[in-house]
């Protein structure tokens, strides 16, 4: 184009050199004035209004939501058999916590999924390693899995109920399925798209298979093994909210099947609240543990 | 090998190469090649895209199972690839002395030697960065500093000035001949970049149809400069050797051939 420019007589030019040098029609009719507009850059959001923090503008919302129900319970919108104030939840709370009986509740619940992450993890990373890393550990364990995680987990619960009766082994045992299949997804998943390059690589700088696997296999599924854990987190709160219903007699579940019973919404309330705060925490938590362990990928 | 066929060559060899072949399907890409060099030898290997020459490195480099013929290469070699091929996981010093330590070699010493080869490369001061923050060249140069410091007698070099900016280009080939000249690996440099064979190599191969259809010794006085008749005399034989018709090209030097190369270093270096 800067030829285009330069030449006085362009217009024969092009004319004679078709095919090299593009028609000159737009450039010589374009002979109007140059309409300069001025673009929002960075200095000038700066010298604009004041925001407040995002975080802040998005717990408003909520603030807002509580409000209106706090408001809407007293002025008699919601009947109080059908929904506790917040204020009414917050009182029964803090008389729970005063009584012990949520802490108890508590443990219970948060035992059950802690040891169902300590099993159902490692069988979901360890399948994922078989099947990833060795063909026939493939084919053993690859298609079954993936057979087998389209079966709802929730299904199982009269078989397992049947196998394992209705201790705690059965609320354990369900959350180690729920969580294992996510697992193993993601990771087998992530081992199988590990840079073939990097595979090469290993090769070409001689590592032994064991070494590889540790310098270049693993860490290259890390980020999907996170992935895979996020999710799993999520299945095993909804699994013990389930489990829970099954002949409990601890936890946050039972709680609240023993308030339903009573019709204290103000408690069903407070379970759902416990949970709720339990689900955040443990996304924040593993969203922490991601941005620890892969620093590598934000660049530092 | 027999001792009788190398015995008239006076060097010691790097690599002997004899009716090398490989097909991929229906297609012949490597049509019986044979090659021989010598310890410390510069040889640089031309071809338009689609050529085979990656498949010859590739095959040298011991990473291509299902090449044919008889190929012998030193047990000490090392390749650059095309893209830096750090694992973005581990620091650059972790990179470059990746699989060093173990047999023999203790993690601290493969250390030392890894951060020395680091500054010669001109990278010191990166070692603990993430690869991620490497500019383009930093990398290349530090994929460079994992293949030197194994002191390889053998060095594969994969198109690895092809996707760095013409700038960055001219400095890796300084860096390149400096390093090539401290070490004395044999070299092998695939390229596209006929003015970056001239530059480099002692020898300049040219790949047609899967088979070696030039082999010509650099005799560019050095320092070796575009503007020596010797210069533009040898790379008017390779373009032509590769097809590429240069009155065509006229006003516009390009002298790289037909691949989609971003800017050509002409000039930059007189």
């Amino acid at each position: 184009m800067t030829a285009i420019q330069t030449h006085p007589g362009g217009a024969r030019l092009a004319r004679t050199t078709i095919g090299r040098i593009a028609p000159l029609d737009v450039a010589t009719e374009a002979n109007d004035t140059v309409d300069l507009v001025t673009l929002p850059t960075g200095s000038d959001r700066t010298h604009g209004r004041w925001h407040l923090p995002r975080g802040v503008v998005r717990l408003s919302g909520v603030v807002v939501l509580i409000a209106f129900w706090e408001v809407a319970a007293r002025a008699g919108w919601i009947s109080k058999r059908q929904l506790a104030a917040p204020s009414t939840v917050l009182t029964a709370g803090w008389d729970m916590i005063r009584a012990g009986t949520l802490q108890t509740a508590l443990r219970a619940s948060l035992s059950r999924v802690l040891w169902g992450l300590a099993v159902g993890v490692p069988i979901g990373a360890g399948l994922a390693l078989i099947a990833g890393l060795s063909r026939i550990g493939d084919s053993l364990v690859d298609a079954n899995v993936q057979m087998l995680r389209f079966v709802p987990i929730i299904a199982l619960q009269p078989l397992l109920v049947y196998w394992l009766g209705v201790g705690e082994t059965v609320k354990i045992v369900l959350i180690v399925i729920g969580v294992a299949f996510p697992i193993y997804v993601n990771t087998s998943a992530a081992i199988r798209s590990v840079h073939p390059g990097f595979h090469e690589l290993a090769d070409v700088v001689g590592l032994s298979r064991i070494q590889t696997i540790r310098k270049v296999v693993l860490p290259g599924a890390l980020p999907g093994f996170l992935v895979g854990l996020r999710l799993s987190l999520a299945i095993a709160w909804l699994l013990l909210v389930f489990a829970e219903q099954i002949n409990a007699k601890s936890g946050i579940g039972f709680l609240m099947i023993r308030a339903q019973t009573f019709f204290q919404t103000d408690v069903l309330v407070v379970g759902i609240v416990v949970y709720l705060v339990l689900g955040v925490l443990s996304d924040v938590l593993a969203r922490g543990l991601e941005r620890g362990l892969l620093r590598w990928q934000a660049g530092r | 090998m027999s001792a009788t066929s190398s015995a008239a060559v006076a060097v010691e060899l790097a690599v002997s190469a004899r009716q090398v072949r490989r097909t991929f399907g229906e297609r012949e890409v490597l049509r019986g090649i044979d090659l021989q060099f010598g310890r410390g030898e510069f040889v640089a290997l031309l071809g338009r895209s689609g050529s085979g020459k990656s498949t010859f490195l590739r095959a040298l480099a011991g990473l291509d199972g299902g090449v044919e013929g008889e190929i012998r290469v030193p047990k000490r070699r090392s390749v650059v690839f095309q893209d830096p091929r750090l694992l973005p996981w581990a620091s650059v010093l972790d990179n470059v002395v990746l699989g060093l330590s173990g047999r023999g070699v203790s993690g601290r010493s493969a250390n030392d030697k890894g951060r020395a080869m680091l500054a010669e490369v001109g990278l010191d001061g990166h070692e603990q960065d993430w690869p991620k923050t490497l500019s383009g060249g930093e990398a290349q140069r530090a994929a460079l500093a994992r293949a030197l410091v194994r002191s390889p007698q053998l060095l594969l070099l994969d198109e690895p000035f092809g996707a760095l900016d013409a700038l960055t280009r001219v400095r890796m080939h300084a860096l390149v001949q400096q390093l090539h000249a401290r070490y004395r690996p044999a070299v092998l440099l695939v390229t596209h970049d006929v003015d970056e064979a001239v530059l480099l190599a002692d020898r300049v191969l040219v790949l047609t149809d899967g088979v070696i259809s030039l082999d010509v010794t650099v005799d560019v006085s050095s320092p070796r400069l575009r503007s020596d008749p010797a210069f533009i005399a040898l790379r008017s034989q390779l373009l032509a050797e590769l097809g590429v018709d240069e009155s065509a090209e006229g006003h516009h030097p390009s002298t790289t051939t037909t691949e989609n190369t971003p800017i050509t270093t002409t000039g930059a270096l007189q």
